[in-house]
């Protein structure tokens, strides 16, 4: 990301964010509500236009290649959106199709299978429950096997169990190799997988290092957890 | 090309599944106006000569029936992934604009000409009708649903709640349809009113496909036709042209 401004109207959503994260890491992206991580986000997905500035993805620039990153891409939406005219299996198919894969039922069935979706294949969306419906988000955001998946608080609003496999699956993902960035408002789970962090306030990055050397600068003589050194931060800024 | 494809065959399968309310429905409908209107009015309206007023209903019930259909099928699907959230799943891939346009705009074909059979097939054997000449018939039944499946597209791009398209579909193509000659032809009207008539774009769809009916019509074909594919062309440039700006779809 290099220099990226968003402005709506008045708004100044994104004030010159330059980023770089790098491949196979565990990237996080934290900030208040209203500091621009979704913007951002968005911007990356090719969902908004940054008002200067550019961002690439695997080395494509979402805007003049966005076929070559999108297919790098692949993005778990904060809303728990989802199509009420199909099933589960259906869904992932069409995905699979929009990304020009066809016959791909050996990695959605995987995917499934991981995801704890196996039971649920043919049940139309609108009879999921909500954690259920997230599971299928992010199945979604994997079905055309993506170096870089980005997590828009994919947490918010599932339960304990859920939250577990979801970690499980995903460290899995970042150990064999994908790129992971991740927005999040529960600390502890940013501080337990993210490799190095990036805090944003309204639009600008105020902070950004690794997760320990953020803990170790903000260590007095009790250790520091992620929401200390956030809180305190935010305050300084 | 699979992106597209799969794109196309979504939108099919969306109202392919509620087919009761997309295709039986409307068939229904016409039946209705056929049944109604050519009971209480055929004795009263003169049409083309020769033709009794029912056989000049069918072709023009049939057209009414694709082109509203075209309509509801893009805008409806498109409000619909808008306002649920679920267009992001469109919009992250690499589907290009033109996909997206000729997906879209296809299934909305689709959707009015299943339509339209489905009219032909229960009205026809309340009259007796023959194909004057099939090629304008087919002409104006695939470019009519097309252009009206773009004015789908564009209503959907532009509109921002289930409100502004039933705003769109009751005050703009109902009317239009209704007062394009469906149910009478315009040389029965006062001369001004065949002129007003003359500037609504609905009345060469109809007056043209009804020529490949009865070989008769009030303007000739080849220049409706003409009207017809130059309305398609602008409004497919612009709403080509809202899409690749991302307008209303990327923020």
């Amino acid at each position: 990301m290099r220099e990226v401004e968003k402005r709506y109207g008045a708004l100044q959503a994104l004030a010159g964010v330059s980023l770089e994260v790098r491949q196979g890491e565990f990237f996080g992206l934290l900030g208040p509500n209203g500091a621009g991580k979704t913007t951002l986000i968005s911007i990356i997905a090719g969902l908004a236009r940054a008002s200067a500035g550019g961002v690439s993805v695997m080395g494509a620039d979402v805007v003049a290649d966005y076929r070559r990153a999108r297919r790098s891409l692949g993005v778990v939406p904060q809303e728990l959106v989802f199509d009420p005219f199909f099933s589960v299996r259906e869904t992932l198919r069409i995905q699979s199709g929009y990304f020009g894969i066809r016959a791909n039922d050996a990695w959605i069935d995987e995917v499934m299978h991981h995801l704890d979706l196996d039971a649920k294949a043919d049940t139309n969306m609108r009879s999921l429950s909500g954690g259920m419906k997230r599971r299928v988000l992010v199945a979604q955001a994997l079905v055309h096997k993506p170096p870089v998946i980005v997590l828009d608080e994919p947490t918010a609003g599932v339960d304990v169990e859920l939250r577990q496999e979801l970690w499980q699956f995903v460290t899995r993902l970042n150990r064999d190799g994908h790129t992971i960035v991740l927005t999040t408002h529960y600390l502890e789970e940013a501080e337990e997988h993210c490799g190095r962090i990036a805090m944003l306030k309204a639009g600008r990055i105020v902070a950004l290092d690794s997760t320990k050397n953020l803990l170790a600068s903000f260590a007095g003589p009790h250790p520091a957890d992620l929401e200390d050194v956030f809180l305190r931060i935010m305050q300084r800024h | 090309m699979t992106g597209f494809n799969t794109l196309l065959y979504k939108e099919l399968l969306r109202f392919w599944k509620v087919a009761f309310q997309t295709v039986a429905g409307p068939v229904l409908s016409a039946l209705l106006y056929l049944v109604i209107f050519a009971q209480a009015l055929g004795e009263h309206v003169r049409v083309f000569e020769g033709v009794p007023y029912a056989a000049f209903l069918v072709p023009g019930l049939v057209m009414m029936s694709i082109l509203q259909n075209a309509f509801a099928n893009s805008s409806s699907s498109l409000i619909q992934s808008k306002i649920t959230g679920n267009l992001v799943f469109v919009l992250v891939t690499p589907i290009s604009h033109l996909e997206f346009f000729g997906a879209y705009v296809l299934a909305s074909v689709a959707r009015g000409l299943l339509v339209g059979a489905g009219v032909l097939a229960v009205t026809v054997w309340f009259v007796e009708l023959r194909l004057a000449a099939p090629l304008y018939a087919l002409a104006f039944a695939l470019l009519g649903s097309a252009l009206l499946g773009v004015l789908g597209l564009l209503a959907g791009i532009w509109a921002e709640k289930f409100d502004q398209i039933a705003a769109f579909q009751n005050f703009l193509v109902l009317p239009l349809t209704m007062l394009s000659g469906v149910f009478y032809s315009i040389h029965t009207l006062p001369a001004l009113w065949q002129q007003v008539s003359h500037a609504n774009p609905f009345f060469y769809m109809i007056d043209g496909f009804r020529y490949g009916f009865f070989g008769a019509s009030d303007v000739a074909p080849a220049a409706s036709l003409l009207v017809v594919a130059v309305s398609f062309a602008l409004l497919s440039a612009a709403t080509l042209w809202l899409l690749k700006s991302g307008y209303k779809l990327r923020t």
